[in-house]
């Protein structure tokens, strides 16, 4: 049986540093288990969020040889096993302990998106094609990946900002419930700094679920608050009518 | 003693579940003030694993589905040991509870003119389960916490309860410690619900996640409730086998309600042999027990299973219907299921058994305390069909909050008391751990626990085994009263275990001793030195788990009588 070595990231907010630890590879085995093996045979006290160990929790993500992850669904065969695998904590978040981080900012923000909102006389008709967009970003395991991933929070810490990759698509995928009567573009232009996001894709490409973040989410978010503030027809029709 | 944080609320909800959820969306409707405490953070408990759907008698598909056929099919599938007044109520209110989560936003699958699709389950009748793709739970649960993120209730995350305080006979309190930093926590309240889910974690192989420790269980017996069935164990029949790292992780009943085939190594369609009618949407125990058998006489799979086909169904619909088995397969198992069939095996799953409690109101046998969801029994009997647990959660979580917040309501501010000395002992009792450099590894219990669920308390049991299993908990209990842990306090999962390995043990205990008591096989509870029912003996009896002066007493308590219009449902065909 081949061997792994881990160094995972030990610490807290006061600082920390990689403990290499070695672990027998089992085949299939994810990081995630290596972890656990490492917790019940050697330190008992790491710091590691799990749930459902099949990714549809999201609870796991941390950085993996410098990658973004879910610790449960990255297989050690994947990776190169001939130097140690690094495992650390997402950059974005606050560290509380190993690789455990202080992810609340987002509950914070989920709070102030308006929630779902139908008409009066609404008779719940919905086809299954006018569903399948907000499905789609109802798929989120809130991993929080595409955040941690995101420039503008990552490297610029643009959080009093923008919202983020996950929180677009929540705003995307109430905007486009086929019932929903919201308006959350002033919220988009203003408190939720649309604008701040330049589409570079990279949430699009690290989301574990698939879902296509910046071409569904964002873009078709970015042209609706265009439409509403920069448009100039748009802008006469709403000075006459009043908006 | 070290000082600690105190919260108060009308109403504490223990657990974030859809159960949870719903209990506290409810009750904070009432009108009340409502903490919602966590062990995770929230949107990650196990409702999120839940893939098929939610039961309800829509009538969408089938329109002539109504609330009696599932009722019917629901004490069928229980094999009579349901409380029937639980069942019925579940029946009647779940397509209520199921069109209010779309009025919050859930966005089910549709049927061709616009309502909500259902598809066919095993043991249900009908087209009866609503859905979205294989991953209704996680719809479910982000619309339960949309709502009550917006309803008012306030969150406690990653925060354990551990103990249960009461004022005389009355719940006053919920002692425990924040996950992150350790420290201390009490909520004062006037009523409290448990929604803790299950017990999986007893067991080796098992489609739960680390939070299904029996907390709730073990905190309402330790409070004096009764905790009834608890032999129950539901055995899903298919969880992933291949490789060991994903051996238990759940494949969706859904496969076989989109028409998925069972076949041994032999090419054998074997539930031909036993359920010929319903097949492979035979009841859970039925199937689970078929599989088992077929590997045990030698006709498995490679890898000790069963094969269960979806490519016949073509890449596109299996792509749609059951996405998240096509990526959970490709990516844990190399497997292209849309070309190619899955080894499956039974794995841990449900606990029908749980806390004793009252159909209306969902309250325990003690004042003030609630139980909802997975934690609370009676409902699903000896065995749960597919589905029920998602509109019983709905049901029953909003007939728990609106119990609770009522009850809450009749009590005056300040009226309850906090003992000092409970909360001196619960520190004590944390703290230990800390204080014994000759204890023993959490871990090496905890696995040395699993391996004996599974040896001797599995699908299927015998006397012999089950003795040899309720002596072999008892030394782990021993073993586990001299617990050593290194590390803080702060987020230590090695601390954190040795809390929950002593529910797991009260669990454990529970159900090896209310297994050794039932000599028939029933449902989901199989004994091979007792192969049929006992209906005259058994059939009219629950099996009871108290606490009396500190041991657990065990016990049986005759079933609640059911209406003669009722049991004309029960006894009449239904298709």
């Amino acid at each position: 049986m081949s061997v792994a070595k881990l160094r995972i990231y030990r610490g807290d907010s006061n600082g920390g540093q990689e403990v290499e630890y070695e672990v027998p590879v089992e085949e299939g085995m994810v990081v995630l288990d290596a972890i656990h093996f490492v917790q019940a045979n050697y330190d008992g006290d790491i710091a590691v969020r799990w749930n459902c160990k099949a990714a549809k929790c999201g609870s796991c993500s941390a950085e993996i040889n410098g990658m973004p992850k879910l610790t449960c669904k990255t297989r050690l065969d994947t990776l190169p096993l001939d130097k140690p695998i690094t495992v650390h904590p997402v950059k974005t978040f606050p560290i509380m302990k190993d690789l455990v981080t202080d992810v609340s900012w987002n509950y914070e923000v989920r709070k102030k998106i308006p929630p779902f909102k139908y008409a009066e006389d609404t008779d719940w008709k919905m086809q299954q094609v006018d569903v399948e967009r907000s499905q789609e970003f109802r798929k989120c395991i809130e991993c929080f990946l595409c955040q941690d991933v995101c420039h503008i929070l990552r490297d610029h810490n643009e959080k009093n900002e923008f919202f983020g990759p996950r929180m677009m698509i929540k705003i995307a995928e109430l905007e486009m419930h086929p019932l929903d009567i919201e308006d959350r573009k002033p919220m988009l232009r203003e408190a939720a700094g649309i604008g701040y996001c330049n589409i570079t894709k990279c949430c699009t490409d690290i989301c574990p679920e698939g879902i296509h973040i910046t071409d569904n989410a964002i873009i078709p978010l970015k042209e609706r608050v265009a439409d509403t503030y920069f448009d100039p027809l748009q802008w006469i029709i709403t000075k006459i009518k009043g908006s | 003693m070290e000082k600690y944080e105190t919260h108060t609320h009308d109403v504490i909800v223990i657990g974030a579940g859809g159960a949870g959820l719903r209990a506290a969306i409810e009750a904070s409707a009432q009108g009340v003030s409502v903490g919602l405490v966590c062990k995770s953070l929230l949107g990650k408990a196990h409702t999120v694993m839940a893939e098929g759907g939610v039961a309800a008698a829509l009538g969408n598909v089938d329109s002539k589905d109504d609330w009696k056929t599932h009722f019917h099919d629901t004490m069928h599938g229980g094999k009579m040991l349901n409380n029937w007044r639980m069942a019925q109520l579940h029946a009647q209110e779940a397509p209520e509870r199921v069109k209010e989560l779309e009025h919050w936003g859930a966005l089910f699958d549709r049927t061709k003119d616009g309502n909500i699709n259902q598809r066919a389950f095993g043991g249900h009748t009908w087209k009866r389960l609503a859905h979205v793709g294989d991953r209704t739970g996680l719809e479910m649960i982000r619309t339960l916490q949309d709502r009550g993120i917006h309803t008012g209730v306030d969150v406690y995350m990653e925060c354990t309860i551990t103990h249960l305080l009461k004022d005389g006979d009355r719940i006053s309190g919920a002692f425990g410690y924040w996950r992150e930093s350790g420290r201390f926590v009490l909520f004062n309240a006037k009523s409290i619900i448990l929604a803790t889910g299950g017990i999986g974690k007893s067991f080796k192989v098992t489609s739960n996640s680390w939070e299904y420790t029996g907390d709730g269980h073990a905190l309402a017996y330790e409070a004096g409730a009764d905790l009834i069935d608890m032999e129950f164990v539901q055995f899903h029949p298919t969880g992933m086998v291949w490789p060991p790292s994903v051996k238990g992780i759940l494949v969706t009943e859904a496969v076989r309600g989109e028409g998925g085939i069972l076949t041994n190594k032999d090419g054998e369609r074997f539930m031909e042999k036993y359920d010929p009618e319903r097949m492979e949407l035979s009841t859970r125990d039925v199937v689970a027990r078929s599989i088992y058998t077929e590997v045990q006489e030698g006709r498995g799979s490679p890898h000790g299973g069963a094969f269960l086909d979806i490519s016949h169904r073509g890449a596109e619909y299996v792509k749609k219907k059951l996405p998240s088995m096509y990526h959970q397969f490709m990516e844990f198992a190399e497997i292209d299921i849309t070309k190619e069939p899955m080894e499956v095996y039974p794995t841990t799953h449900y606990v029908m058994g749980g806390v004793r409690v009252d159909p209306e109101t969902a309250q325990s046998t003690v004042n003030g305390l609630f139980a909802c969801g997975e934690v609370a029994g009676g409902m699903h009997g000896a065995n749960r069909l597919g589905g029920n647990s998602l509109s019983d959660l709905l049901v029953f979580g909003k007939r728990a909050g609106a119990g609770a917040a009522e009850y809450a309501s009749k009590i005056k501010d300040n009226e309850l008391k906090i003992d000092d000395r409970e909360i001196e002992g619960a520190v004590k009792e944390m703290l230990e751990p800390y204080e014994n450099p000759q204890g023993e590894n959490p871990y090496t219990i905890h696995q040395a626990l699993q391996e004996t669920m599974g040896d001797y308390i599995g699908v299927f049991r015998t006397k012999e085994k089950l003795h040899e299993g309720i002596e072999e908990i008892d030394i782990l209990k021993q073993r586990a009263s001299q617990l050593k842990i290194e590390g803080s306090r702060m987020f230590n999962p090695g601390w954190h275990l040795c809390k929950d390995l002593k529910s797991m043990l009260i669990v454990s205990e529970a159900i090896a001793r209310c297994a050794h008591q039932r000599e028939e096989s029933r449902g989901a509870h199989s004994r091979v030195d007792f192969p049929n029912y006992n209906d005259e003996k058994w059939g009219t009896v629950n099996s009871v788990i108290s606490k009396d002066n500190g041991d657990m007493k065990l016990s049986t308590s005759p079933l609640p009588q059911m209406p003669e219009e009722l049991k004309r449902i029960v006894e009449g065909g239904y298709k």
